[in-house]
């Protein structure tokens, strides 16, 4: 770094790439594995609840579990404070 | 015993070609007895890189097809004596590979006792790209630190943990690398660019390779002399590196730092 780049504001745009990735990349390694329906099930789900409540698709977490001999689908949906509409 | 090494990406333009040549030089440079795939059918490039494509008679699709013998398709490099290439068509008939085509050209390659298959998978993430990394024992994940690179090479590790040969027979997976390309030292230090310590957390695999940004690599393809040839470069120097540990040898990565400037160069470079 020179001596003029001391006086800039450091741009550390590398940290923010690392911290965006990781959440994706978490995010899509939770879908994967899963049966082929699942995003479509997802978006699907979202509508309807988007009939009712103003929800944000970040809200709405669907996560496969698999133990011994069966899987279950566990579904949540964080409601928002106040009701909608 | 033939390994079947796959080099992929999903992301295009990240050096999955310039590391299929480079590579295969490296290992044919050490004796091994190699043969180069180009799977980007339609999209023919390898024989480009390699320096031989006004050698291409027949070409990968000929083969399956039975237009001509392996033999007669295999180039051998001019350089290397162990060293072939198998061009790939430039059909735009996209259903040209299939699996069982692809297997034979493979087992006889494996019956001619190749030691190592490169096969230089095309973008993507469909067919061509598919069928390149189906037999693979070993994969090389090309990955520049950059977010959409590193995300689709994600991607791809979870098609070869599930779309593969080895991962559908259960016999052990595929063996994953990560190879970085483009790393420029003095913007990882400036934080503007992810560090190799980044991409490895993300992704979680071992780094088999970090090549530098470098000029060398575009005066390689210019001239169709695989880069890992410029006896003067760090880039070729880098890819050597890699090319040892494939082959098991155990050594620390170089070139993550940026080369020492002058002292007017620091005090008033950017």
């Amino acid at each position: 770094m020179g001596l003029l780049a001391l006086f800039r504001s450091k741009p550390n745009s590398a940290s923010i790439a690392k911290e965006r990735l990781r959440i994706i990349v978490a995010q899509e390694r939770g879908g994967r594995g899963g049966p082929d329906y699942l995003p479509l099930l997802r978006r699907e789900l979202l509508q309807v609840i988007h009939k009712y409540v103003n929800v944000d698709p970040e809200a709405v977490q669907i996560n496969l579990e698999r133990e011994a001999g069966h899987e279950v689908l566990e579904f949540s949906v964080a409601l928002p404070e106040k009701p909608a509409g | 015993m033939t390994e079947i090494i796959v080099v992929t990406s999903g992301k295009g333009g990240v050096g999955k070609t310039t590391t299929s040549a480079s590579m295969a030089c490296g290992l044919a440079r050490r004796g091994k007895r190699v043969a180069v795939i180009d799977f980007d059918i339609g999209l023919r490039n390898l024989d480009l890189i390699m320096g031989c494509e006004r050698r291409v008679v027949y070409d990968f699709v000929n083969v399956i097809n039975g237009d001509c013998a392996l033999k007669q398709a295999l180039i051998k490099d001019k350089r290397l004596e162990t060293l072939s290439v198998l061009a790939a068509s430039q059909t735009r008939d996209k259903d040209a590979l299939t699996e069982e085509g692809v297997r034979r050209v493979l087992d006889e390659l494996i019956a001619e006792e190749f030691d190592y298959i490169l096969c230089d998978s095309p973008a993507g993430i469909e067919k061509g790209a598919h069928l390149a990394m189906f037999f693979a024992d070993r994969a090389v994940v090309v990955v520049n630190p950059e977010v959409s690179s590193v995300r689709d090479s994600d991607r791809i590790l979870g098609l070869l943990s599930s779309k593969t040969h080895r991962s559908a027979n259960g016999n052990g997976g595929v063996k994953e690398h990560l190879l970085l390309t483009r790393y420029n030292p003095r913007r990882v230090a400036n934080g503007e660019m992810m560090s190799v310590q980044d991409v490895k957390e993300i992704l979680g695999l071992d780094v088999i390779g970090v090549i530098p940004e470098s000029p060398d690599v575009l005066a390689a393809s210019n001239s169709g002399v695989p880069v890992i040839l410029n006896e003067d470069s760090d880039a070729a120097a880098a890819y050597g590196d890699a090319v040892a540990r494939l082959l098991g040898e155990e050594l620390p990565l170089r070139f993550l730092e940026e080369p020492k400037r002058g002292f007017f160069a620091r005090m008033f470079g950017g």
